[in-house]
């Protein structure tokens, strides 16, 4: 897309973008109706937002809270600090927590809601109250499910596999009857996400002018909305089998216990993209805010969210190379697998041309696009070699697998989530953070999370299942190793409560730190109620353009 | 040189014919996976401090790859994956086809322990005796819920499903004991799910076979508990000869190839099959399993589908032994047509 020069730079041409000395004329979200009810009744997609981010952060603790106590228990070879039945709680608690009411809400529900409307220069979503809805919903799932961890607790894992869930003796029906609930919300929030990208957009803002992030929201969507129906109506039918013993999967009445497999990864694998595709819409807006450059291949980064959408619908067999599947069947699903790495690879490539002649600034946020760019590679390349075939056969199901998705599915998922955080921490709240220890924590995180999860490729290597209670002595230093990485990840995270919390009260204000041009800046921080202030605004430029206007014209190079 | 790689990366011995072929591969893409994600990340790296920020306000050149520059994004890790692809599908379709010569041996996971049953007589609990170089077939199944059959050693694994056998090979490179693990959650004692694999040299292993014949029985722990199902001296093909009479399946099946309500199980195994919906099967032991447990799966054209299911009334070792009886009813010219139908039209 070739910029034009005849324009005036997008900021001048803002009319909200003036206003931001006009705080007490207009209020903003935050203080435009102060009472309990205001907020829990709002239509205010940017008051949703909050409200699912002290959700989400609160259960995001929990979860937190079940991995350390996983891996102070595996700080041993025997029992440590909880007997067998607890243990397989808590690393179900652990998973189901996390997945379901953390990893797969997070971004969309958070960022995604504030953000995709002041991206699009709309006034909201498209349908307000099914959003408040939508959050409604995600919360009487989460309440299904925690009471029913709470009420006897189920220990299935958070795959639930068949036969086990059909017989084990724990609570499994309230649980899954919860993520059931928790899947209305997701195609809620993704409808809604669709219908506003589709018609809410500002009059300037082409497909190709969206920012990436709101590609990256909507591919999600779409897959949200296609893929969640399918895990839906197969927890209802775990459950019926639970409850009524219903013979779906029991061989004994001619079901097929592998038919669950085939039915969860269906949905479960393009899950795992619901979580990371949005990750990659925020590193897309955060590697170009602080090189200042326009991503270097725009439009090869949106395809290739919509190609991950596409073929990570194809590719949840390789879940089940050991199943007994065909081997027709394996190959098949592996070379499919292979797709999603080249299109992940467009993005890693493209992120990094993205620095290429910018004007790179080291801040926070960036700091975690850093851990990000690391994580992703590592994790994408571990899956590269765990969807190959014979690699898989000594891998599945081993501590490599857990470290390879946590480095992926989490290990990106949290460097997107806190670069998130951090970008538009100011946008949100007004308020800025002290970058020191925003630093600090940055580099706690991450050397913290590499030393929780390297070591467990390692042991995967050496051969150690996951979901072990006890194991062979030969594995205990790498688990140690470990755990005293899980210690340091959680003493990041304390440190970045502290600061951010303080930040929110006695944080100086700002308006646009990073001088930025995302659309979402180009409003007032925190926006005011409706977004905008005044007419319309128009967008003569794609988001992060940050050649010189005067010289704008033939400054196009090729590389 | 390939020792010292796999102590760096904490492999596991490495004891059977599969973990050279896999083992290969292993170095070959963590070597590549380490020199990109290296060289992404020195790019990287070099760049954020030659293109740093000079002034807050600082304006940039509008910079876009070409299409040469996106396709070589395109095909260079496609090339890699690819090739990694390859590989991989060629030593897992090796992986999946055992040797015609291999012998079998029948494994059963249930809650929580490994029960092996050898064709020839002997069977065990938690201890699986083979001879090294020699390619062992695994008919693995399972009593209750999904278990995973894993040996770090050998680096095989394959899944036991209730009610089907899965198969794997292996072939043992040198005699010592390897542990088996269970890699797939089946509840309370998941972890505690432990056996070995015994590798003996070929002489010891007839010695040690010699001896269970004689009855010295010196299976470890509760090999006695299963008795009921299959007497540890007796062969598994004389026990499946007795239950297809207990269990009536004489009643349809006949053994010399005369017709009756169901195929004969004379030269049944490894026979071709046409089935009612055309295509065609090979009879193995999956294949008589589920015919078993489900039997109106796969209909062989000409039969009705009047067969009642046996899942619940045969254990594991009964359905295996039945298996191994169908094996020794073998002719010499194994039938290749269609199946000629019952000898009557059986009762509604």
């Amino acid at each position: 897309m070739t910029p034009s020069s005849s324009i005036a730079a997008p900021g001048a041409a803002v009319p909200g973008h003036e206003a931001h000395d006009d705080h007490g004329h207009h209020p903003s979200y935050l203080t435009d109706g102060t009472t309990v009810k205001s907020w829990l009744l709002t239509v205010d997609h940017k008051r949703i937002g909050i409200m699912y981010m002290a959700w989400i952060l609160l259960f995001f603790l929990v979860g937190g809270i079940f991995a350390l106590l996983i891996r102070i228990e595996l700080l041993t070879p025997g029992p440590t600090i909880m007997d067998a039945m607890t243990y397989n709680r808590v690393f179900t608690l652990h998973g189901v927590v996390m997945i379901f009411l953390f990893m797969i809400p997070a971004i969309p529900g958070i960022f995604g809601n504030f953000m995709l409307p002041l991206m699009l220069g709309a006034k909201d979503v498209a349908f307000p109250r099914l959003n408040l809805l939508s959050l409604y919903v995600y919360l009487a799932g989460a309440g299904f499910a925690l009471w029913g961890m709470l009420n006897g607790g189920l220990d299935t894992g958070w795959t639930f596999y068949t036969p086990y869930s059909a017989h084990t003796t724990t609570t499994v029906a309230p649980v899954l009857f919860g993520a059931f609930i928790i899947g209305f919300s997701s195609i809620l929030t993704g409808m809604n996400f669709i219908v506003t990208t589709h018609t809410m957009r500002a009059p300037g803002i082409t497909w190709f002018k969206m920012p990436l992030m709101v590609w990256a929201l909507y591919a999600t969507s779409c897959i949200q909305v296609l893929a969640t129906p399918v895990i839906g109506l197969l927890l209802l039918l775990v459950t019926a089998e639970n409850l009524f013993s219903l013979g779906m999967f029991d061989v004994a009445r001619g079901g097929d216990p592998v038919l669950f497999q085939h039915l969860f990864w269906f949905y479960s694998h393009p899950a795992v993209y619901i979580m990371v595709l949005p990750a990659f819409g925020v590193m897309s807006e955060v590697v170009s805010a602080f090189s200042r450059k326009n991503i270097f291949g725009y439009r090869a980064v949106a395809y290739s969210s919509v190609g991950i959408a596409f073929v990570g619908f194809f590719a949840w067999g390789h879940h089940m190379f050991v199943s007994g599947q065909s081997t027709f069947n394996a190959g098949v699903f592996g070379v499919l697998s292979m797709l999603v790495g080249v299109f992940t690879a467009i993005k890693v490539f493209n992120w990094v041309g993205t620095v290429y002649k910018g004007a790179v600034e080291f801040s926070t946020p960036f700091a975690y696009f850093c851990g990000f760019l690391f994580f992703t590679v590592f994790g994408g390349m571990t899956g590269i070699a765990v969807a190959t075939v014979s690699l898989d056969v000594p891998w599945h199901d081993t501590y490599f697998v857990v470290a390879h998705f946590h480095f992926i599915m989490v290990g990106a998922t949290i460097m997107a989530f806190l670069a998130a955080l951090h970008y538009w921490f100011p946008k949100m709240f007004g308020k800025m953070y002290h970058e020191g220890w925003g630093l600090v924590s940055a580099a706690l995180i991450i050397l913290g999370f590499n030393a929780t999860f390297i070591p467990q490729f390692l042991v995967g290597n050496a051969g150690m299942p996951r979901r072990y209670y006890e194991y062979p002595e030969r594995f205990q230093a790498l688990n140690v190793a470990s755990t005293a990485g899980a210690s340091l990840l959680a003493f990041g995270f304390i440190i970045i409560a502290i600061y951010l919390t303080y930040a929110l009260i006695y944080g100086k204000r700002v308006d646009n730190p990073w001088n930025s041009k995302g659309y979402e800046w180009l409003t007032m921080s925190p926006p005011p109620t409706h977004n905008f202030i005044g007419p319309q605004p128009t967008y003569p430029e794609e988001p992060h353009f940050y050649v010189d206007p005067k010289k704008a014209q033939g400054e196009v190079s090729d590389v | 040189m390939s020792d010292l790689a796999n102590q760096f990366l904490f492999l596991p011995e490495r004891a059977s014919t599969f973990a050279e072929r896999v083992d290969f591969l292993h170095y070959f893409v963590v070597g590549t996976t380490m020199v990109m994600s290296a060289g992404v990340g020195l790019a990287a790296l070099f760049m954020f401090f030659r293109y740093r920020r000079r002034e807050s306000h600082q304006h940039t050149e509008y910079v876009v790859p070409d299409l040469k520059t996106e396709f070589l994004f395109v095909s260079v890790p496609l090339v890699f994956f690819l090739a990694w692809f390859a590989i991989g599908f060629r030593d897992f379709t090796w992986y999946t086809t055992p040797p015609k010569d291999s012998m079998d041996v029948y494994v059963m996971g249930k809650q929580w322990m490994w029960k092996f049953s050898y064709p020839e007589g002997p069977n065990g609990v938690n201890v699986l005796h083979v001879p090294a170089n020699r390619p062992v077939r695994l008919l693995i199944t399972s009593r209750d819920v999904i278990h995973s059959f894993y040996v770090p050693s050998f680096r095989i694994k394959m899944d036991a499903l209730p009610g089907r056998y899965t198969q794997a090979w292996f072939e043992a490179t040198k005699p010592g004991t390897y542990q088996v693990l269970c890699t797939e959650y089946c509840g309370l004692s998941h972890s505690k799910m432990l056996a070995e694999v015994v590798v003996l040299s070929p002489e010891d292993y007839e010695n040690w076979l010699k001896e269970q014949q004689r009855g010295r029985l010196q299976d470890r722990q509760d090999a006695l508990a299963d008795t009921s199902l299959v007497p540890p001296v007796a062969r598994m093909a004389e026990q499946g000869q007795k239950l297809v009479g207990t269990q009536g399946c004489l009643k349809c099946h006949s053994v010399d190839g005369s017709k009756h309500i169901g195929p004969t199980f004379l030269g049944l195994y490894e026979r071709n099959e046409k089935l009612e919906d055309g295509q065609n099967i090979r009879v193995d032991e999956a294949y008589i399993t589920q015919s078993m447990m489900d039997p109106g799966a796969h209909i062989v054209a000409g039969y009705q589908n009047v067969m009642p299911t046996y899942q619940g009334k045969l254990q594991g070792p009964e359905s295996a032994a039945i298996v191994e009886y169908i094996k020794t009813l073998r002719t010499a010219n194994v039938r290749e047509t269609a199946s000629e139908g019952p000898a009557y039209d059986p009762i509604q």
